[in-house]
Parts: structure tokens; sequence; C-alpha cells
């Protein structure tokens, strides 16, 4: 069509017309001139019709498309117009011609009634309004030539078109329907496009133009990052698609995971660039020193399978572990500072972590720290409680019972009305499980203790003499407890009687104290160990240089100026490294519970749920629905899990830089392996629990045990002197004197001096002191204002109370007041009926109104909102004083009472009686 | 408009992410599951309605209590059938989704819980809220006590003009104090 006007070339205008007559036609506005020149013309409609239903047949969208454009260039030509009919009278003339400068007017308007009847046609909805129209075609006569407008004026324009996109932006915020929506976002596109480039003048205005188009551009660049970006994060669909079956506290679980899988990866990221990867290539190869080189003694074993599982033989004399790495200061041609990188890894990795946790925590805090308040307790419970995310039956059903038994819990608790049956018995059961647990705990903390010990004599006699569990038995004594001892405290919980809520904490705490407990006992025997290793040190250390001087002395006595004699590496003898071995028993701890992790989510879940699912055909009761049914998810207990693996994981990565790298291996798994294991044999918690409370909770533990992880890693680093032939430290008395080497030899000496001045205690106390206090001043700034907070609170509360007061003494007013006028009523009414002769319609009335005022006292009682509303509905306590000016009004006639559902009679008695009269 | 047959033109893919909080692949997802419910001869027609009854064989509405409320809310059809567009069936998503922002999903969390369309949360309403809230069964169900307490509990604490009612403002009072409230109002596909 474009193109056929483009050969008409003068015509065009005349087909403009002939366009906006036809439109015009269709909207019966009659307009002379149009139609004659619809008459004139004809058969070039039929052409231009043609064309249009030919586009009928193509896509819907890119008619559209050109039809806007179509407008545009209409829009466009009019402005031409207008700007001749402005400038040079003569063109005016001749346009005069063609219909005159009422027709060019009226072109224009037709045009925009054109647009609109457009957007109708495809709104179907008549959103917006003539009026609209009208303000914006007045709009386009004013503004059409920016060259023309005053400066207001472009100011003007200017708000108008910034208005349009503020409009644009906040269309999405809007809770209109996407047709609404659509139109509003064609309309204000159309009219920052029309008008954005006639804002400024000469090169302004083509700067502006630029800026706005590197605007768009930047703005969609933005929207397809944001769409990259969410496409990029991991396993995104797994957890959406576990959030819509379980509910989004299950799906907390993997979101942790998730989170965890992160940081794991920057540390491996961290171990493995700066530490692992510098050593394999730039150090000295394997077997070019003693400690990169597996001893005789154990060289014929070295590659067996269940060495190498046991991270002994070729894996202990690897990067994987501490002792492999050597004390050169610099290696390879870029003078990479081992020692230096490894101590400095070691500490980032801790503050890396720390960094991360308290960050999240903290942002966690602001979160959750509106929702504070208990205000809303039933409101909350009401209107927020279902989570929307549940597609699955089963636990909607679930979700169902537990808002059912929080809603009468809530009741029962306003109510106050819980009475202890047997207080003294319940304190006794409850100080009995307490005992039990400590028991428990005691006796795992004993055990480990015991099986640790007991491996370190099976240690000296030699591993080959023992079976297969009495090597492995501290890692699978550890994975049992942590597996058994939580059913037990479970079992144990059940004497207790607490609220479900509560019992889960003490659950969780106990959990934690457990394996907190195994942990340090885990470690405390480790330190045992190192003691005993060092001891063995030393005397290996004596030996060695007897072992030293007998060499020399034999070589010397043999032939002074022969070179000195070759000793293979693998031959010397060497200490026992006691970082290795913490190294070791760390990885194997990792790998024993992962193991036991996968192996009881083979075993408790998937085996479970097959058995259950198939031996059901033939089974005597139902096993679905009965005693083995389908497992759990056990949120809890799996995030405790994954918190302590991360201890652990803080824990030896210093003394085995390949933890970082297993754990992220082990997440990745694990994540897989847990999404398939929910997916397919797990049932929805029947004790469903908001993700949101809990997080940082979570995190809180997650903070603790980092701590606690980090207390006994540093403990040895700093107190125990590293061994003298192993590791990256060998040679110097403490690890961090890495540091002070350094300062020394790598930066200039005024710099060194700097370091010594500022590790002065004179400077290092008061820094102390100081902190202390801005910590201080900052921990009683935040106390002050959350007491201001909570004064706000209870101003708040006070001045709600008030109101409440105010509405009701209204509300008692306006019943009094009520009931005086229908007393007064009521007397009227009598009199009336006294007058009239009939006895039996005054009965009538007074028991209508008997009635009726009973009604209505029940209605503004002690509880404002009535207790059950038919459909008479609601008559409440503000709206009390109406009646007044009712009364007011109809002075006259009593007992007309609003809101009365039987207002009729009294008129009717009241009617007749008046006639009587 | 009309181009939810058979294909998405990028035009309308770029103003459907302009007025949603979907992401492009979310809307190209949404396509693909809505052309799903579709006959093969509607997927030709644009602007094809989708009954309630084959909107709520979706597995993410499907056990929701309030499923034939968010229908009739989403719904754009004059005959009040609760039957979606895609357009409509994107608002739905949009306003259920991850970034939508507190003030549009209270607005439509008040007009699903707005049982019979008055624009007040009066007691009916919340009466069945409730009802929808414990599930069907009887056993879950709330005594008439318990219900008439609960319900002037509610009014107690979020009716603030004390009209009897919680009109929009009311609830989204409420609501936005609530912790969990953006977290649990989503729905993804």
């Amino acid at each position: 069509m474009r193109a056929s006007r483009a050969g008409e070339g003068g015509e065009e205008l005349q087909a403009e017309r002939r366009e906006k007559g036809r439109r015009k036609r269709a909207r019966s506005d009659q307009e002379a001139t149009g139609k004659e020149r619809d008459k004139e013309e004809q058969p070039k409609i039929k052409s231009s019709k043609a064309v249009k239903t030919r586009k009928n047949v193509k896509n819907e969208k890119t008619k559209e498309m050109e039809e806007k454009q179509e407008e545009e260039e209409g829009e466009a030509e009019e402005r031409n117009v207008k700007g001749k009919k402005k400038h040079g009278s003569a063109k005016k003339e001749t346009r005069e011609e063609d219909g005159g400068k009422r027709t060019v007017k009226e072109k224009a308007r037709e045009e925009k009634k054109k647009k609109r009847k457009k957007v109708v046609e495809t709104s179907s909805e008549q959103v917006t309004s003539e009026e609209d129209d009208n303000e914006e075609e007045d709009n386009e006569e004013k503004e059409v030539r920016p060259e023309s407008l005053t400066p207001e004026e472009l100011e003007m324009l200017k708000e108008a078109v910034d208005e349009r996109k503020k409009l644009i932006q906040g269309l999405r915020g809007k809770p209109w329907s996407m047709k609404k929506k659509l139109v509003t976002l064609r309309e204000s596109q159309e009219f920052v496009e029309k008008y954005e480039g006639a804002l400024g003048k000469g090169k302004g205005r083509k700067l502006y133009a630029y800026k706005v188009m590197m605007t768009k551009k930047w703005m969609k660049f933005q929207r397809d990052f944001e769409n990259f970006k969410t496409a990029c994060i991991p396993w995104e669909m797994k957890i959406k698609e576990i959030e819509s079956h379980f509910g989004s506290s299950v799906a907390s679980y993997f979101i942790f995971l998730r989170w965890m899988y992160g940081i794991n990866m920057i540390l491996f990221c961290l171990t493995f660039g700066l530490v692992m990867v510098p050593e394999a290539l730039m150090g000295r190869p394997y077997g070019t020193i003693p400690r990169k080189t597996v001893p005789r003694a154990e060289a014929a074993s070295a590659m067996d399978f269940a060495v190498l599982w046991d991270f002994g033989g070729y894996a202990q004399y690897s990067v994987l572990f501490y002792g492999y790495y050597n004390n050169q200061r610099a290696i390879g041609w870029l003078k990479f500072r081992m020692p230096l990188s490894y101590f400095l890894v070691g500490v980032g990795t801790v503050a890396y972590s720390y960094m991360v946790v308290i960050r999240t925590m903290a942002r966690n805090a602001n979160e959750s720290g509106v929702g504070d308040d208990n205000s809303f307790n039933f409101s909350w419970k009401m209107f927020t409680s279902w989570d929307y995310l549940i597609g699955n039956p089963e636990t909607a059903d679930n979700k169902f019972a537990s808002i059912t038994t929080s809603f009468k819990e809530a009741i029962l608790e306003e109510q106050e009305s819980r009475k202890d049956d047997n207080i003294h018995l319940t304190r006794f059961l409850r100080v009995l499980a307490n005992f039990l647990v400590l028991c428990c705990l005691a006796g795992s903390g004993y055990l480990i203790y015991f099986v640790v010990r007991r491996s370190q004599k099976f240690a000296l006699d030699g591993l080959e003499n023992h079976t297969w569990w009495e090597r492995n038995e501290v890692n699978m004594v550890m994975s049992l407890l942590g597996m058994f001892c939580p059913m037990l405290f479970d079992v144990i919980s059940a004497l207790e009687n607490y609220h479900p809520r509560v019992a889960l904490q003490w659950q969780l705490g106990r959990i934690f104290a457990l394996f907190l407990g195994n942990l340090y006992t885990f470690i405390i025997a480790l330190m045992d160990e190192i003691n005993l290793k060092r001891e063995e040190e030393k005397i290996i250390k004596f030996n060695i240089t007897t072992w030293e001087a007998s060499l020399y002395n034999s070589t010397v006595s043999e032939n002074s100026t022969a070179p000195p004699i070759t000793i293979q590496p693998a031959d010397v003898p060497r200490g026992p490294c006691w970082e290795t071995m913490v190294g070791q028993e760390f990885v194997r701890l990792i790998i024993s519970d992962t193991m036991t992790t996968y192996i009881t989510l083979l075993i408790g879940d998937f085996l479970r749920a097959v058995l259950v699912r198939f031996l059901n055909y033939c089974w005597c009761w139902d096993l679905e629905a009965g005693f083995p049914s389908y497992s759990e998810f056990d949120v809890s207990g799996n995030v405790l899990g994954l918190i302590f693996n991360q201890g652990m994981i803080w824990m030896g990565a210093f003394y085995a830089p390949c933890l970082p790298a297993l754990n992220v291996l082990r997440l990745h798994v694990s994540m897989y392996l847990q999404c398939w294991a929910v997916m397919c044999c797990n049932v929805p918690q029947e004790r469903v629990f908001k993700a949101s409370g809990s997080n940082n909770f979570y995190m809180a533990m997650l903070l603790v045990i980092l701590f606690l992880s980090t207390l006994p890693a540093i403990y040895t680093i700093v107190t125990i002197p590293p061994s003298f032939d192993c590791g990256p430290f060998s040679g110097k008395k403490r690890m961090f004197d890495v540091i002070q080497e350094t300062l020394e030899s790598d930066f200039p000496a005024w710099f060194s001096k700097v370091f010594s001045y500022a590790s002065n205690p004179g400077l290092v106390l008061p820094f102390i002191l100081l902190m202390v206090l801005a910590i201080y001043y900052l921990q009683s700034t935040s106390k002050s204002y959350k007491e201001a907070n909570v004064e706000l609170k209870k101003k708040l509360q006070t001045q709600n109370e008030e109101n409440k007061k105010k509405n009701k003494l209204a509300a008692l007013k306006a019943q009094t007041d009520l009931e005086e006028a229908r007393k007064t009523a009521s007397q009227s009414a009598e009199l009336h009926k006294n007058n009239s002769a009939s006895r039996q319609d005054q009965e009538d009335g007074e028991e209508d109104h008997g009635s009726c005022q009973r009604q209505y006292h029940n209605k503004n009682g002690r509880h404002p909102p009535p207790p059950v509303r038919d459909q008479d509905g609601q008559l409440p306590a503000t709206r009390a004083p109406v009646p007044r000016t009712y009364h007011h009004v109809n002075h006259g006639s009593p007992g007309y009472l609003p809101g009365f559902p039987r207002q009729s009679e009294p008129k009717m008695h009241r009617v007749p009686s008046l006639q009587r009269h | 408009m009309g181009t939810t047959a058979s294909q998405l033109g990028k035009d309308m893919l770029s103003e459907y992410q302009e007025l949603t909080f979907l992401t492009k692949q979310e809307i190209l997802l949404a396509h693909k599951r809505f052309t799903e419910l579709l006959t093969k001869d509607e997927k030709d027609l644009p602007n094809t309605r989708v009954s309630e009854e084959r909107i709520l064989t979706l597995p993410e509405l499907k056990s929701n209590p309030f499923r034939k409320r968010i229908c009739h809310v989403f719904s754009t059809s004059e005959y009040k059938d609760g039957s979606l567009t895609f357009e409509d069936f994107l608002d739905l998503l949009s306003a259920f989704s991850d970034s939508a922002t507190l003030e549009i999903k209270s607005h439509y969390a008040f007009r699903i819980f707005d049982f019979d369309d008055d624009g007040t949360l009066d007691c009916g309403d919340l009466e069945k809220l409730v009802n929808c809230l414990t599930g069907e069964t009887d056993d879950t169900r709330l005594t008439t006590e318990e219900m008439r307490q609960l319900i002037s509990n509610i009014l107690e604490e979020s009716d603030i003009d004390k009209d009897g009612t919680v009109n929009l403002s009311e609830f989204q009072h409420v609501i936005s104090r609530s912790p969990d409230f953006v977290s649990s109002f989503k729905i993804v596909l």
C-alpha cells in the first residue's frame, strides 16, 4: 500500500482523506465533503480495500505495524501541512483548493479518531475516553513544530514525555488486564516516540535523540542480560519443580545446598588456582625429593585400590595433602611464593567464609526485620498461610491439616485456657528426657574417644594386620552415631509433650550438640595423636642426624674427593608428618560421611519406597498408609548434615587442599541424587514449616560451626610447630613465620619497619580499645533505635486503642440515642394507636418494635463484629449515628429506622391511623 | 495483538516482557504450556479462550484451593466464566512471579479473597476463605464457635476503621508486614 502511495505521490493526501472518509462512515460521522470525495474516488477505495483484505490474511501483527507506520506517515504529512499552513500562506492557499483549512484540520481530527478507533477495535474495551482524545488532539495541534514552541511549552512537552515514560516503566506494576496495559503501552510509546525527537533544538536535538536511542538500547541490553542471568542460575528448574511439589520449605533446603555449592566453588577456585596448580606445574616434580616420593617400604602397595581409597600411597604423596608441598620460597619462572600463597589461601578461605555468612545473615535479618511484631498474628495466618507453590494434592492435604491446627492452636492460645493436667509429671518427664539425652551424648562422645584411641593402637601395630572394619572404625562409628542418635532423640522427645515448634527446636539443638560433641571428641583424639606423632618425630629427627652423620662419615672415609653418594629419595628416612595425617583423617571422614548419606538415601528412601510400593499388592495391611509408608524429606536433619559437613571442610582445608574440591563434587552429586530421591520416593512433610522463618536460624548455626571449626585449625596453626621435613613451612618454627620472612626479604626495608611499629603492642592495644569502643557505640545506638521503635509501636497501639474506645463510645451513644428515639417512637405510636380504636394493631406494632430492638441491641453489643451475619448483614458501630439524622429528618414518623428490615410495617400502621384522624 | 496462535512475534515478546514481571524464557514456556491446552484447530485462531476447566488441569493450579477464584479474577471474559486468553494467563503468571511487587501481589490476593467481588472482605468472604484454607474434609473443618472466634479476632486485628469489613488498604497494610507473603504468593510453571 505504501508503494502504491509513493507512486501516487501528490495524491497521497487524497488517499489519506479517503481512508479517513471510510472510517468516518463506519463511525456514522457524516461529512458531506468526505462523502463527495468518496463518490469521486470509489474505485481507488476499492483497490485499497482489496489491499486491506489481502493484508488480513497476513499476520495480524504485521498488519498493525504497517498501519501504525502508515499513520505515522500520515501524521508527519499532516504536520508538514500545518507547518506550511503556518509559515507560507501561499501554500495554504493551494491547500485550500483541496479542501481548505477547515478540512485540513478536520482531517487531523479524523486522523486522530481513526487512531482512536483502531485502538478501540483492538482493545474491544472502551478504555479511552473522548476527552482524552480531544486533549491529545490539542496537544498535537499545538506541538507540531518544535521550533515554534515557547520554552514553557517545550518544558511542558518534556514533562508529558517523561510522564509517559514513567508510565511505561511502571506499567507492569499496575493491576490492569493485559489488553489495557498493551493499549496504554502502545499509546505511550507512540507519544514518546513522536515527541521525543521534537525536544531540544539544533544540535541539542540530535544529542537528545541519540541519548534516547542509547537509553533504549541500554534498557534492551539490561533486559537481555537479566534473562541471561536467570538462565545461568544452576538447577533453577529442578528447584522450581520441587518447590511446586513440596512447598517452599523443602525447596529452601535445595536453595541452601546451591548456596553452599557456590561458596565451595569459590573456595575450590582459591585453593586449586593458587595452591594446587602452581605446585603441580612449577614445583619440583614427583620423585625429586623425599617428601614427594613414596617411601620404599610402601612403594609395593602404593597403587593398590584399598590404599588409595584410604588416601595413602600415591594419593598421600601428591598435591592433595600438605606434606607434598616444598618449602622452597619461590618456585618456577614466575617466582611464585608458594609457602606464602599456601598460608594466605588458608587464611583467605576462613575470612571469605566469615564474610559471606555474616553478610547473608545481615541481609536476611534486614528482610525479616520488618515482620517482627506479632500484632497481626491471626490475619497473617489467614491471608498468607497458603503456599501457592504447592501443586501436589498430598502436600495440599497436609497443608490443609497444618493450617487447621495452627488456627485451632491460635484460638486456644488466645483463650489462654490451656490447663496443664499434671505439671509435676510433665516436669519430671522433661527432666528425665533431658537426662536421657545427656546420657546419649556422653555415651556417643565416649564411644568416639574410645574408638579413636583404639585405632591409634591399631595404627601402631600396622594397619595390614587388621580387618576393614577395624581400619575404618572411627568414621563408621561417627556416621552411625550421626544416623541413629537423632532417631533416639526423636523417641525421647515424645516424652516431653512439647508444642511441635518447640519440640523441633529442642530436637535441632540436641542434634547440633551431638554433632558438635562428636566433632570435638574427634579433634581431641586427633590432638593426642598429633602429640604422639611429634614425639615420634623427635626420635626420628635424632635418628636421621646420626644416620646422615654415619653416611657422611662413611663417604669421607672411603674417598674424600668422590661426589656425595646420591641416595634415592625413597630411601631417605622421614618424619611422620602430622599435618598430612590430620588432612587424611578429615578426607576419610568426609568420604565416609558422604557414603553413609548416600547409602541411607538409597536404602532408607529408595529401597523402602520400592518395597512399600510393590509389596503392597501382596501384604496383609496397607503398607502405603500404614506402618512403614514412604519416608518424609527431613529438611532440618539434612540442613544440619550439610552444615556439619561444611564445618569439617573448614577445619581440614588447611591440611588437605583437596577438601574443597571433594566437597564440590559431593554437593554436586547430592544435588542430583537428592532431587531425584525427593521427587521419586519421598512424601511431603506432615508438619509443613515456613521456609523464611528458619533461614537465619540455619545461618546462625553455620556461623557457630564456622567459628568452632576454625578455632582448632587456628590453634594448631599457631601453637604447634610444623613438621621438619614436609610441607611448605618445614624448617620454620611456626607456620606464620612465613609472613615475617616475606616482609623481610620481599618488601623494602621501610615497610617492614612500619610493620614492626604497627605490630608494636603500644599501637595494637589502643587500636583494639578503639574497636571495642566503636562496637560499644554502635551497639548502644542500635539499642536506642530499637527502644525508639518499641516506643513508636506502643504509641501506635495506644492510638489504636483510643480510636477503638472512641468508636465504641460513639456506638454506645448512637445506641442510647436510638433507644430514646425508639421510645419516643413507640410512645407516639401508642398514642396514635390509643387514639385509634384498633387494639390488635397496637399489639402487633409493639411486638415488632420489641423484636427489632432486640435485634439491634445484639448488633451493637460488646462485640463490634457480630458473630453471625445473615443476609441483612452489617450494621457496624460507625454507621450507628446515621439513624439520628434519619430521625431528625423524619421527626414525625416514628419507627422509621434505617437498617431496619421491616421498616414498612410501622408506616403501614401510621398511614391508616392518620387516615383515621 | 492476537498472536497467541502458533508463534509469538518478537515484538509481542518484548512488549510482554515490558508489561509483565516475566523473563523471556518464562513467557515462552508459558506460551508453550498454554498452547498445549488448546485443541488443534483452536491453535490457529487468535485470542482463543481456554475454559476454566481446562486451565484447572494444570498441575500448578490443580490443588490450589483458590483455583476457581484465581481464574475468575484474571479472566477478562464478558461471561464471567473464568476462561482465560493467553494474555490473561500471562497476567496471572506475572502477578504470581518471583519478581512481582508486593503491591500487585497484595492487590490480586485481595481480589482472590473477595469472594463476592464487592470490594471488601466481609464476614462471608472471611468464612469462605477459612473454609478454603482448612480444606473440604469434615475433620479439618473448624466448628462454628471456632470460626466465629477466628473471624472476630481477624477483624479485631486488621479492621482498622472498624466498619466490620477489611478493605483493600487495610488488607495491604496487614500484608505488607508479613514476612512470608511474597515468598509464598508464587506460582511457577
